[in-house]
């Protein structure tokens, strides 16, 4: 079953009930939530996801705090099996904050995985990964990406697997901020889009729903070929320079969630992925000019 | 019976347990900081392979965290070393580095959340400034909190690493000295074992062991995590209790350190909660129903799934006991004062974040 098959009003009432078990590639998260906004979201973005009926590894839930607040001027809070880890938000961001929760779920406590914070997508069984501070358009180069032939693994969160050195995906929606939403609205006017959350801690926010293929293959891992550090600029031309591997190595394990917590296993799996790839800084100023020169890339022998 | 305890008491058999009974024992074991100890528990008898796929990638992700500590601990306490060497002031470690140096089973798979040392009062001011030397800072600089720290507990207030970020509690004695149990460091710390392969390096004596983390749970004013503390004990009594005299000595040893209460309580719940095997003689001293009552609910895993309508309650009334027991009737109203009033400073920044 997907939560596409869930009509009517199931799906909000397995969320503000029993909870709705949603996998998203290697982890089940049982969510519950009285709000609409989330169950909107949900039932829009993770149409195509399989409803699980078993093990579920996170258990969270969003709804608002207690207290005359909420009355007042309502909030939202992520819950993680009771606890709260971050701040109440303003009343409108409850999908958001599920989704940075779900996030923060899987970096801080999947640690089979050296988890690294960067995009990552796929062409031809190999994996273009894309670590980049927030702000340099890594989330809208690989949401404009997805839309040209490669396959979403994942717009944040890069799992590396110690024992194969694949990358296993988490295919989930791809967070747009800013002027990014809009471009993609443009470039992709297939692509299907949540309502745009102004004024949060990242300014507008809108997810945007991965497409159908990368969802029924997310079990399916790649191996890391390329690594690519983006820069988006006004007016730059598209352009993969040469980055020493060394740097490459650097900024991997600076990316890196829990690179402290793998020891020599750690420095071994970012230096076979690091061996294994072509490295390169990349500045761009458009998204479709960008895809040209990954296409390329792709086909290079 | 919670799963989470059933697991403790009997890991061997979880394997066969249901999907469903899993999930429910990773959340518990997750909520109590147990569940890197139940992957030790479960490597140590070759079980873990057996584990569902699902839980078993939790327990593995638990064990890449404690390894990481065991190997963070290991370093941290040779830089302790180096940095009280000159002093020539050797070092008494506590709790879980303790465990881990001395190669007990209650090492495996603890989580660490600071290392504790125990050194003599008399030189204390001496390896503070030793340790601020070599990067250690004090974390609380509130005036109040300095006090509270340096004229009425049991340690320095918390250092922390300026680079590593790593925080070591400094301690030089077990319980707080405004404490109404009065038991004497100094003996404590003539009773400490060097460790053979670690010069320089000590942890107290087995006896005094227990006292120490019965003394620490039952003296302290939050449980969330009291369930992880028993384990420890568990885990001490079944690994000493076999050896010949250690029972009379802990006794005696309790009657000596004046810390007969906080042991009874230790033998009895981890007894009636972990199975641990405690002789008859050593099991009596009565105990109120009362008591029964807030340490068997405050003792279960800090989860929705683990508590009754009266847990919070009991929670909160072992809270109140705490501080009785640690501070005197009238330091205790001002402090209450003191928390009081910067709780209600505090909040609204915190939420306007």
């Amino acid at each position: 079953m997907i939560v596409g098959d869930l009509e009517g009003e199931a799906l909000a009432r397995l969320l503000s009930g029993p909870g709705l078990r949603l996998r998203t590639g290697p982890v089940v998260t049982r969510i519950t939530s009285p709000l609409d906004d989330v169950a909107h979201g949900v039932g829009l973005l993770y149409r195509d996801h399989p409803v699980d009926e078993g093990f579920a590894d996170f258990h969270v839930r969003i709804d608002r705090p207690a207290g005359l607040r909420r009355w007042l001027k309502p909030q939202v809070q992520f819950r993680f099996d009771g606890w709260p880890p971050f701040y109440p938000l303003p009343g409108d961001q409850g999908f958001p904050i599920l989704e940075w929760g779900m996030n923060w779920c899987v970096s801080t406590t999947c640690h089979q995985y050296l988890i690294v914070h960067a995009a990552v997508v796929e062409r031809g069984g190999k994996a273009l990964i894309l670590p980049a501070p927030p702000g340099s358009g890594k989330s809208t180069l690989c949401a404009g990406l997805v839309h040209r032939g490669w396959r979403l693994l994942s717009d944040e969160l890069t799992l590396l697997d110690p024992g194969s050195g694949q990358v296993m995906p988490v295919p989930r929606p791809v967070s747009l901020k800013n002027a990014s939403i809009e471009v993609i609205g443009r470039f992709a006017p297939q692509s299907v889009l949540s309502p745009t959350v102004h004024d949060t801690l990242k300014g507008s926010v809108a997810h945007m729903k991965p497409p159908v293929e990368s969802v029924h293959r997310a079990l399916e891992g790649a191996a890391p070929r390329w690594l690519v550090l983006p820069r988006y600029r006004a007016g730059a031309q598209a352009r993969l320079e040469p980055l020493p591997k060394g740097r490459a190595f650097m900024h991997l394990v600076e990316s890196a969630f829990n690179y402290h917590l793998h020891g020599r296993g750690g420095f071994e799996v970012i230096g076979c992925a690091i061996e294994a790839c072509d490295c390169f800084e990349f500045a761009y100023g458009d998204l479709e000019e960008a895809a040209t020169v990954f296409a390329e890339l792709a086909d290079r022998p | 019976m919670t799963p989470l305890v059933q697991a403790l008491r009997d890991p061997a058999d979880t394997p066969s347990w249901t999907r469903s009974r899993w999930e429910l024992l990773v959340r518990q074991a997750r909520s109590a900081d147990l569940l890197s100890r139940l992957a030790a528990l479960l490597e140590d008898l070759g079980a873990l392979e057996k584990v569902p796929a699902e839980p078993r990638a939790h327990l593995l992700a638990a064990r890449t965290v404690w390894r990481a500590q065991e190997e963070a601990v290991h370093r941290e306490v040779g830089q302790i070393r180096k940095a009280l060497a000159p002093s020539g002031v050797e070092i008494v470690l506590l709790k879980g580095a303790a465990y881990l140096y001395a190669g007990l089973p209650a090492a495996r798979g603890r989580v660490f959340s600071d290392i504790d040392i125990l050194v003599p009062r008399a030189v204390l001011a001496q390896v503070e400034a030793a340790l601020m030397l070599h990067g250690w800072a004090t974390t609380h600089h509130d005036p109040y909190d300095q006090r509270y720290y340096r004229e009425w507990m049991h340690e320095l207030p918390p250092m922390q690493h300026v680079t590593r970020q790593t925080v070591l509690d400094v301690h030089h004695a077990i319980v707080p000295l405004t404490a109404r149990l009065k038991p004497d460091s100094a003996k404590l710390l003539a009773g400490a074992r060097p460790l053979p392969e670690h010069p320089g390096v000590k942890v107290l004596a087995p006896a005094d062991m227990v006292l120490h983390s019965a003394a620490h749970l039952f003296l302290n004013e939050e449980l969330s995590h009291g369930l992880r503390d028993l384990v420890d004990l568990d885990s001490l009594l079944r690994h000493f209790g076999g050896e010949p005299g250690f029972w009379t000595a802990l006794i005696a040893r309790a009657t000596e350190m004046d810390l007969e209460q906080p042991l009874r309580y230790a033998l009895r719940y981890s007894n009636r909660i972990l199975g641990t095997p405690v002789p008859g003689d050593a099991l009596s001293g009565s105990v109120s129903r009362l008591m029964d009552a807030l340490f068997l609910r405050a003792l279960q895993p800090d989860h929705p799934t683990a508590s009754d309508g009266l847990t919070p309650m009991a929670r909160w009334l072992l809270y109140v006991r705490a501080h009785w027991m640690r501070l005197p009737p009238g330091r205790l109203a001002y402090h209450l004062t003191v928390k009081a009033l910067r709780k209600e400073r505090e909040e609204p920044a915190a939420a306007g974040r």
